[in-house]
Parts: C-alpha cells; structure tokens; sequence
C-alpha cells in the first residue's frame, strides 16, 4: 500500500545520546512522575501542558506552537526489542533497522537505492555535517556528505584555470581506475568521483538562497539551514540527515538539557518558517529520533541509559497530534524493572515514513510487517 | 643499507607520524629493521621535546591550543612511538571536551597517555581510572555509595577492556560499586585563576566497603582490585590486542559489532594475546611482537585507512613547516564547538581531537571516508603542497628533479619521497600521464604556477595516499 511520492522530501534529526523522553513530553499531572524524578524533574510552571496528562518541555517553547498548529505529532513510546542500554548497539539498530543481528546496510541508504536505483544523481542523499551516519550508508550507493558547503569539491584552490582542467582530469584518471585494488580502495575511488559530480551541482547553491528567516547560532540550527539550501536549490535531494549531539545527560542534566531543548526546538521551527517562505513547505517532513530514552529514575544529577523514548514528526503536511502510547510510568510496568517499556516499534515508524511518505516498499528495508500509523493529511 | 626504505617508511607510518626523505636516509643506513622497533619501543633512549620552548609558542586555554602543542609533538618528537601510543590510547578511551570543556584536565589526561602507554595495562587502567577528565566524562564523580552511577563501570568492561559478551550486568553493577567514592577535585578556583588540571581524590566515606561479586570472584573490591581481574582475563587480552592490530596493522569492523564478527586475523590475535598474558599484560613485548611479525610487515598493501591526524600530521612532517616552533599549527585544529566561527581540517575530516564524538570514539577504516571528508583531505593536501617556500616542500622538489626529466622516473622518486608509498599500477600510470601534461605545460607565463610541487600534490591526493 503505498501512495505517490514523487518529490516528497524526508528531513532526518539523529538526537545522539539518548534524549530524555519524560523530561521532553512530561507526564506532569502523574505522582508516579515525581515519585521517579527527585532532582531531574520538571515542576508544573515549567512544562507547557498540551492536554491534562501531557506537557511538553517549557524550554521547547516553539513546539508547543509547533504541536498547536498541528503541525507536530509524538510518536510516543518507540522502542525496540531487548534493549541492552548500550548507545552503540542502539545506535547501530536504529541505522540498519536489525535489532537481532549485526545489519551493515543502513535504512535510508537502502531507500536511496530505491528512489534512486540507477545512481544518476548522487545527491538524492545528503548528509549535513561530519561523518555519514550508517543510516545513510550502503555499499555501492552514492550519498554525499557536506561538511562545508563553501568549500566543497576537489581542486578548487588552484587558480590558474588550464591547470585545475588537467588536474581534475588526472584525478578522474585515478579516482575511476581504482577497481581490481580491493573493495575499501573502490570505494574511495567511487567516491571521489561523486565528489566531482556533487560538488558540481553545489557549486552555486551558497549564492542562489536568501531568507529573512534568521537561525541561531549553533551547530543544529547551521545544519538545518544549510538543509534548506541545499533542497531550496531543487537539486533532486529527496533524504537529508543531519545530527544534533549531547543528550548523554547522565550528569549535570539540569543545566544541560534546557539548552538542547532550546536549540532543537527552535532549529525545527526556524526550518519550517523557512520553507513557508519559500512556498516550499508542502513536500517536506522531518522527523526526529534518538537511541533510546533514560532511566525512570534519576541518579541525582542525570539520567543513565533506559529503553523506550520518543520520535517526533514535524512539517505542514503532518496530521498533528499524539500517536502511539505514552508507556505506563507506574513501577509496576516498568521494562527491566527501571525503564519506559516501549509501546511502539521504532519499525513500524519506518515503514510509515518509506512507504507513506517516499512510496518505497518498506518489508525489505525493515524485514517484516509492523504495526504503522497515519501521521500525513489526505 | 641496513634496512629497506619502503619497509621502514611503512614501520614509522603506522609506529609513528611518518618521515622526511632526509630521516629515512640516516635510518636506513645505520640501522636494521629489528634495531628501529627495538628504539621506537624503548623511547627514553632518545631526548624528549623541551615542552617549554613549545608553551611559549602554543599558551592558552582553548582546546584547539592544546591540540595543536600535541600535534607539534607528533611532528617533531624524537620518540614517535610514545606519541603515536598517547593517541591509541585517546583512541579507545576516548574523553571529549564537550561536556567538561575543561581544555587543561583534557591535556593532562593525553600527557598521562604519553606517560604510560608503553607500560603496562594495570598501570594504564589505574591512572585512567584516577583520571579527572575521564572521571567527570563517565560521570565517577556521581558515582556515590548506595546511588551508584553505572557508567564509567559498563563503559569500563564494554568499550574498554573486555567487550560485549564476557560478563553480566551484575558485574556492571559490581564494578560500579568498587569504583564509588573515586573523584577529583579542583586545587584552584575557576574564578579567578582560569582551568588548571584537577587532581584525583578518593572519598573514604564515600566508598562502599561492602563485598562484592566480580567475575566470579568475591572480596571487598576496591577499583584497583577489579582492574587487576580484569588484566587477568583471557578476553581482556584478546580485546586489547584486537585494538592494537586494528590501530597498527588492518582496520577491523567498528568495536560493537566484535562480540559477533570474527577479527580479520585470527592467528594474529592469538599471536598477540599470548604475549599479553605471558607477560602480564606488558605493553613494550606486545608492539615488539607486533612490529617484528609477518602479518605487520606484508599489511602494506591498502589495509588501514588513514586517520584524519595521521594524514594531517604526516603532510605536515613533509612540508616542515613547523619543525620548530612557529606561530599558527593550532588553525587545522579549530572547531565551532569551542568558539571558532569556522571549522578547521580535521574537523572537517571527521576528528577533531579531544572532542571524540561519543565514548565510542571514532568510527575508522572506510567510515573515515565520506564525500565530504574527501574532499577535505584533497583540498588540505593541495593547499599544504601549493607553498614551495616551505622547507619540506623545497627539499622535496629539490631531491625529485626536473619536469624535463623522465616522468616515470619523476613519479618513482615522488612516490618515494612522500614515504616510500605503495600505488597500484593504474595510479602509477596516471600520475606518470599527469607528468606529462605538466612537462608539456608552459610555466613561463603565470611565474612559478607550474611545477614538481604540482606533482606532489596529485601523488598525496590518490586514492593510494588514503592508506596509511
């Protein structure tokens, strides 16, 4: 079952390190709360209520605008099977979607493939930042990863022009011919080759934007601009990624985990204002994830690793509103005896967003049939 | 000659930051490959850097400064193996400045690595265990008796020393407990005497003095007690010399994917874990075992991926730019996440020192590589090799000749220049092709446009040029 997708676009928030699921859509009407959080809770003149039981985080003031709107909705409760607490297996699941086994194929990558099957244009992924995620990441399929905009490209810096023509071409000679020399050599080799073809096509982007949208600054609202301008130039990029660090907030969460709300929330809404501008907010979707949510109960000054948390889902053609459960914060029911025990499987989420959103078939990129829910206006 | 060039450029590639054409010289004729390892393995034969004479130039608090000193160290140390084995350890016990951003705790902590690196796993684990930076980055110091914060105990025995697969989360739970009350403290106000080092203190009252069980062992475990089982387990040693082989010799798949996948080479985790308990868990027998066996010597041919460090670093022992100390290393070591309004090179690459981007540290190998890290590594190359009045470079083209000359034999002695580095045939003839087009090239009419350095400049841009 799947709709067309032509052009739909799918904006990836990777939040490292575990964000605090409870600390961001509180439970701020439920003494099992506070009973659970000593020190790190928030009191009720510190949440932005958005029904009786549910608050979301006051420092996130812009998704409470956001979620009134309608155009956010909280996946609450996403998780998946036999947590082990570890950010780097959790990681490593959320990438490949393989919870049983060590997977080496990332989710979007293989939806890249999908979208893009004959390679013919290798920005219909794109990484924002440093490092490609292994989400992105396929042997054979080409997905470009910008750390600098500005200064994108091989052999850019040498001025006399008759010479960077033969340089290029050199590096062409020996970027195309590294087959035969093992598998890690014909890679690099492939991707200096999309380096050329990308940084062609990203020459001009810097110079074609304006905006009056004026973003923050720190390195989540940066990505999401550079985001913007790179899919307002219409170069065919149908999946972005880009991360935002520092939710390991075993300790010192109290000072720490405010200005993340802060910056997120308002990286997130400076985008779809951008868009909006543009008149370009109709395609887009983002969504927002993270390994996993923390410990029912604080340890004093933070949160150690728990199990379920929570996704979110931005953009104006999303139906706002709560989807999922909010897992139960009584003692009794808590996974492992300490944890949100996950009501939702992160897979589902996926195969909601492949086939609803970007029309692939999800079953084998997920490996299986998960429970989906209908997050987009009809 | 008493040893091969290429086999000896290949030993301070991997055992070190590279070499001149000038140090490969004196190496090769005075000594044989077993008497290099033995030197790299014991550096106090050799002089250590006057960190004074550095500090005048490299002073300061940012981060960026600190990396910077340490990257100079790399450049010119007279003991690479020291340096190379500080960095192996910042590797695989990875402390970023993001959370304390405390740049001189963070120094200390390298310093430490210099100190015990080529000693002996107790003593490495012990000092990391008392170190401050590692103590607030894994959060000991809210480690308390009764409210015990398990992670500096699960990243211990899962990241650290023994890996996913060979001890419960009672033992997490265990560890947790005899490292309780291990802490620091600040010797000086921040205000207003700035960052200084802290110092490690342990909290007698603090401490849970109840017995615990630890990999089947019962007693009233203290920290050092539990890292002294933990240097005696047989998956200790194999998990350590798998990080060694994967730092030294091969790149292996990313450290949380070990409990399942097989290493690369099988005998020579065997080979190297013996050692390891004969010896109890000495590191100088270790490297020696590793720099003199086969599998390091024939692991030449595209097997390890550069770093972004050791690429950056090894360029910059060739140009001698900085082979004294001058003004401006620190540039390639600036980042936005400590003030600065752009990104410098090995950020761009994808590693900025002291700033590992998790507790797992860097994914290496092939995930150093991306798009846009190529095409920083390119651009970096390019840049570094464009300036002619660079020492480094001047020797270089010097020593490689004429673009008159042969190109073939031009080629050869640039791909020996650059460290005796292997290129496939297609590479060989390539670069042999460019040669050409350069020779053919009229350099009279933009001075000084055309050149060898071009030439350098391609060769440390190859696909090759990416393995270490």
């Amino acid at each position: 079952m799947t709709t067309n997708g032509a052009e739909k676009t799918l904006v990836v928030v990777q939040l490292s390190g575990g964000n605090d699921f409870m600390n961001t859509i509180v439970p701020y009407s439920n003494p099992h709360y506070y009973d659970a959080r000593k020190k790190v809770v928030l009191s009720e003149d510190q949440v932005l209520p958005i029904n009786d039981e549910l608050a979301i985080n006051g420092n996130a003031a812009p998704f409470k605008r956001l979620y009134d709107e309608g155009k956010m909705a909280i996946v609450q409760g996403i998780g998946y099977p036999d947590s082990n607490r570890s950010h780097f297996r959790g990681m490593d699941i959320w990438h490949t979607a393989e919870p049983h086994r060590v997977g080496s194929e990332g989710w979007l990558g293989q939806a890249v493939r999908e979208l893009d099957p004959d390679a013919e244009n290798v920005l219909t992924g794109v990484n924002i930042g440093m490092g490609l995620p292994r989400a992105m990441a396929v042997t054979g399929v080409p997905v470009t990863s910008v750390g600098d905009l500005e200064g994108y490209g091989v052999m850019n810096r040498i001025e006399q022009q008759k010479l960077k023509d033969k340089a290029i071409e050199a590096f062409k000679g020996i970027y195309g011919q590294a087959i035969g020399t093992g598998p890690v050599a014909e890679y690099i080799g492939q991707t200096g080759l999309d380096v050329l073809s990308g940084a062609d096509m990203l020459a001009d982007v810097a110079n074609r934007y304006e905006s009056t949208v004026e973003y923050a600054d720190n390195g989540i609202a940066k990505n999401l601009r550079d985001v913007a301008r790179v899919h307002l130039a219409g170069l065919g990029t149908r999946i972005f990624y880009t991360q935002h660090g520092g939710y390991d907030t075993h300790a010192t969460q109290l000072p720490n985990h405010p200005k993340l709300m802060t910056d997120l929330s308002g990286a997130i809404s400076d985008f779809l204002d951008d868009l909006e501008e543009h008149d370009a907010s109709d395609n887009v979707t983002v969504f927002v994830f993270t390994e996993f949510g923390r410990r029912m109960r604080d340890n004093g000054s933070g949160t150690d690793h728990g199990s379920g948390g929570g996704a979110y889902l931005f953009g104006k053609p999303v139906e706002g509103g709560l989807y999922g459960e909010y897992p139960s914060v009584d003692p009794a029911d808590w996974a492992h005896g300490e944890d949100l025990e996950h009501t939702i499987d992160f897979r589902g989420i996926y195969g909601t967003l492949l086939e609803q959103w970007l029309a692939v078939d999800a079953k084998p990129i997920v490996k299986g049939d998960f429970e989906q829910i209908s997050p987009f206006r009809v | 000659m008493k040893s091969d060039r290429a086999l000896v450029a290949h030993l301070m590639r991997r055992a070190g930051f590279g070499v001149t054409p000038a140090e490969l010289d004196t190496l090769t004729r005075d000594k044989s490959y077993e008497e290099i390892v033995d030197d790299l393995v014991n550096p106090e034969r050799f002089e250590e850097l006057d960190e004074s004479y550095i500090e005048r130039y490299y002073s300061g608090e940012l981060v960026a400064i600190h990396v910077g000193k340490w990257m100079y160290r790399m450049v010119n140390t007279q003991r690479p193996l020291e340096e190379k084995m500080a960095l192996f350890l910042h590797h695989i016990f990875p402390v970023a400045w993001g959370k304390s951003e405390h740049g001189p705790s963070l120094y200390s902590e390298i310093e430490m690595f210099r100190r015990v690196g080529l000693t002996d796993m107790q003593t490495i684990l012990l000092e990391l265990s008392q170190d401050p930076a590692m103590i607030f980055w894994l959060d000991n110091n809210e480690n308390h008796k009764g409210e015990i914060n398990e992670n500096y105990g699960r990243e211990l025995l899962e990241l650290f020393t023994m890996g996913v697969g060979n001890y419960t989360e009672d033992d997490i739970k265990a560890a947790s407990r005899a490292f309780t009350g291990w802490t620091f403290r600040q010797p000086l106000s921040l205000y207003p005497v700035g960052h200084h080092p802290a110092e490690f203190e342990f909290l007698e009252d603090d401490h849970d003095y109840e017995a615990k069980t630890f990999l089947g062992e019962t007693g009233n475990f203290n920290g050092e007690d539990i890292i002294d089982i933990i240097v005696k387990q047989p998956a200790t040693a194999r998990f350590i010399s798998r990080h060694l082989y994967n730092f030294f010799v091969e790149d292996e798949l990313q450290v949380p994917s070990w409990a399942t996948e097989p290493p690369r080479n099988e005998m020579a985790i065997q080979q190297l874990s013996k050692v390891f308990m004969e010896n109890g868990g000495q590191m100088r027998p270790v490297l020696r075992e590793l720099f003199n066996s086969d599998f390091f010597k024939e692991a030449t041919d595209f097997k390890k991926v550069k770093s972004p460090i050791e690429l950056i670093a090894g360029v910059l022992k060739q140009t001698g730019e900085f082979s004294s100390p001058v003004p401006g290393i620190q540039q390639f070591a600036v980042t936005t996440l400590n003030g600065s309004p752009f990104e410098g090179p090995l950020a761009i690459m994808g590693q900025r020192l002291m700033n590992p981007p998790t507790v797992e540290g860097w994914h290496t190998g092939h995930e150093w590589i991306d798009s846009g890290t190529l095409s920083e590594r390119v651009g970096f190359v390019e840049k570094q090799f464009q300036d002619i009045s660079k020492p480094g470079v001047k020797d270089m083209v010097e020593r490689a000749g004429s673009l008159d000359d042969d190109p073939a034999k031009l080629v050869e002695r640039c791909l020996d220049l650059l460290g005796g580095i292997k290129v496939s045939e297609q590479t060989r003839d390539a670069l042999v092709a460019y040669a050409r087009e350069l020779g053919s090239m009229d350099s009279g009419d933009e001075e000084g446009s055309v050149g060898v350095h071009n030439l350098l400049q391609m060769t440390a841009s190859t696909v090759d040029y990416q393995f270490e």
